[in-house]
């Protein structure tokens, strides 16, 4: 297990530019997503921590030895590919323990520490296959299996749930979870599901357009969003962001409706957020025309418009409101972010 | 809203003309579609084929329909050291090419495969020998060999000076031979090259990905992912060489004839000397189908020994 280290990495493809200058403290046994939208260049970072792309300028180190120049090799990680790179041709035994084969380990050694994996991944049963007779999730499992096999200091995901089907999804989502929590091993997760990101993380990297927009455990980010990309990225359904202005007794959205603030909240704030489940059915609350219902049997997803102003809002209650009708709403006045107009930083409260 | 609803209308059911019926019955319509293979296959393979065989087995000569003899052209054949001397030189000839092609047709396409500067104009040069037709590059390779203006002699001898004497490419046996594999190598390069390198980019990338981070050598990754990985399309394109190469005629024929002293004759070019320019259609014939157990054990063994792995079947192990 390591700590790992990214200090002002950049990366450049020729004349583009992909990374920005990125930085980011990892410490040991740390569960690290790194979340963004694609293209952001979070594919890229794990690449470069795995030594498969080179670092253009910056350093990256694992543990105490910055990597820059170790071969991949030597950087002592194992890492498991979206597609899971399974070698076709090999079975699961042989995919598992074939570092150790090009390591010349001893046929006893290799057996024991497949086996180990194997125990731990559920897989002692099929350990004869070959990969084309597994199912996608046994083949990711046979992906982490060959990771576990090289006792790395770093386990790297580079989006090894996106070929999964829903239900899949979440089952192994809670396995690396649960695989994490065992072994401990300081692991760099990348994701573009925010969902994926909120649940697994002990720490969030959100990143954007090659750079990082903000770093923290999940339930800050979701609390305290540091601008309004990470306002609009993390949560689901989305927060809502109105444009507007502060006015007498509130903010004055562009759409002509007055929202409530707490007194505390005052400044240049040029957008108004609310996340739609810190909106609450109020006898006294605003009335609002309702646009769409969708109801998801947990919760209830209304779309209703202040004036002009659209705001979705996602109620625990049952909501036999239909389109047209007016309900009243009231945001959560103390769960309210404001953000600064130009730059879409977050105002303190 | 409002819409104003447009007055009922449904396309009125037209009685399909007998044409179109027919065309609908599938039996008809299979039997029309398999129509133009299978006359095309009938009129020019099944059709030679048959009468090839029926031939082999009559004394039949130019000018003159012969009578069924069973089995008396293929035991001359068998005390013919002529023919003997063929198979010997279609074998060696089959199996040197082969692996000289292979050899370098993979190094070339394993080339290919990295990121070159011009690397779709390399491949383009690449096909070259393939695509000139087979008796222009003979005819080239003829002035090559030649024994006074061998370019390759004129390079030794006069330029750099390592040799004393001109090479006779094509004077003597062991020469001669050597001579025509060297070309048949250079023409089939090609085709190797580019069907090896269709293969290679069909392996993906993060396997090499993972081996790398596996901790793999290059070394290693040609012998654990790229070999075995390339193994089925090296099978097949083995298997159509070795018949390419093994019923050579053109590259012979225009280049030595078979010569000097019958010494570089393959089957196909013995079966064509013995049958036309000599007259003796049948045992021509009987040469020309003394090829067959040959081509047929080569594909067996490529077929059985090399093509389908059971990693390449979706089915359960159990």
């Amino acid at each position: 297990m390591a700590t790992v280290e990214i200090r002002n990495v950049r990366k450049a493809f020729g004349p583009v530019q992909v990374l920005h200058g990125v930085n980011v403290d990892i410490a040991d046994g740390e569960f690290v997503v790194l979340v963004g939208p694609s293209g952001c260049g979070k594919s890229t970072l794990l690449r470069m921590l795995a030594g498969l792309e080179n670092i253009t300028s910056g350093d990256i180190a694992i543990g105490p030895r910055v990597v820059n120049n170790v071969p991949p090799k030597d950087r002592d990680i194992a890492m498991v590919f979206q597609n899971y790179a399974l070698y076709p041709h090999m079975t699961v035994f042989d995919n598992m323990a074939f570092s150790m084969k090009l390591a010349k380990a001893p046929k006893e050694v290799m057996e024991q520490e497949v086996g180990r994996a194997a125990k731990i991944l559920g897989l002692e049963a099929l350990l004869q296959r070959y990969p084309r007779q597994l199912s996608g999730g046994q083949r990711q499992r046979v992906a982490m299996g060959r990771a576990i096999v090289r006792n790395p200091q770093v386990f790297l995901f580079d989006e090894p749930l996106s070929n999964l089907d829903a239900k899949l999804r979440v089952q192994m989502r809670a396995e690396i979870k649960e695989l994490h929590q065992r072994l401990r091993v300081t692991t760099v997760y990348v994701t573009h599901d925010q969902i994926e990101a909120m649940t697994m993380a002990d720490k969030i990297v959100v990143m954007n357009g090659g750079h990082v927009e903000q770093v923290g455990p999940p339930l800050e980010l979701y609390d305290r969003p540091a601008n309004l990309f990470v306002a609009g990225f993390i949560g689901s359904p989305a927060m809502n962001l109105v444009k507007g202005g502060l006015a007498e007794g509130g903010f004055q959205a562009e759409g002509g409706a007055v929202l409530p603030l707490p007194q505390s909240l005052r400044g240049e704030a040029g957008v108004y957020g609310i996340r739609p489940e810190h909106i609450q059915l109020r006898e006294d609350g605003i009335p609002a025309t309702v646009v769409l219902v969708e109801p998801t049997g947990s919760e209830t997803q209304v779309v209703a418009r202040i004036g002009e102003t659209p705001l979705t809002c996602a109620f625990r209650e049952r909501v036999t409101a239909r389109p047209g009708e007016t309900i009243r709403i009231m945001p959560e006045m103390e769960l309210v972010h404001l953000f600064e107009a130009g730059s879409g930083r977050r105002l303190a409260a | 809203m409002s819409a104003t609803t447009a007055p009922a209308w449904t396309k009125p059911q037209q009685q399909a003309n007998w044409l179109v019926r027919l065309f609908d019955w599938k039996p008809f319509l299979a039997f029309a579609c398999l129509l133009p293979a299978a006359g095309l296959l009938l009129v020019f393979l099944t059709y030679p084929l048959g009468l090839g065989i029926w031939l082999a087995f009559t004394d039949t000569t130019i000018g003159r329909s012969g009578y069924w003899v069973g089995l008396e052209n293929f035991q001359y054949l068998l005390e013919d050291p002529l023919w003997w001397n063929a198979v010997f030189y279609s074998v060696f000839y089959t199996g040197i090419a082969t692996i000289g092609k292979f050899a370098l047709g993979l190094w070339l396409a394993l080339l290919l495969n990295n990121h070159l500067p011009f690397k779709s104009l390399l491949r383009a040069i690449i096909l070259l020998p393939w695509i000139v037709p087979t008796v222009l590059s003979a005819i080239a390779f003829w002035w090559i060999y030649d024994p006074q203006f061998s370019i390759i002699s004129f390079l030794l001898v006069d330029k750099l000076g390592i040799l004393d004497n001109y090479i006779d490419f094509l004077g003597s046996a062991w020469p001669a031979r050597f001579s025509l594999i060297a070309a048949n190598i250079w023409r089939g390069i090609p085709f190797v090259a580019i069907s090896l390198l269709a293969g290679l980019q069909t392996i993906s990338p993060s396997l090499y990905e993972a081996a790398l981070l596996d901790g793999s050598t290059g070394w290693q990754r040609f012998r654990y992912i790229t070999f075995p990985m390339l193994m089925p399309i090296l099978a097949i394109v083995m298997t159509f060489s070795i018949i390419f190469t093994f019923t050579d005629f053109q590259l012979v024929y225009a280049i030595t004839r078979g010569g000097p002293v019958n010494s570089t004759h393959l089957l196909a070019t013995l079966a064509f000397q013995r049958g036309i320019p000599g007259g003796q259609l049948g045992e021509g014939a009987a040469i020309a189908v003394s090829m067959i157990p040959f081509l047929v054990f080569a594909t067996l063994f490529s077929y059985y020994g090399l093509a389908r792995r059971k990693w390449q079947q979706g089915e359960g192990n159990d």
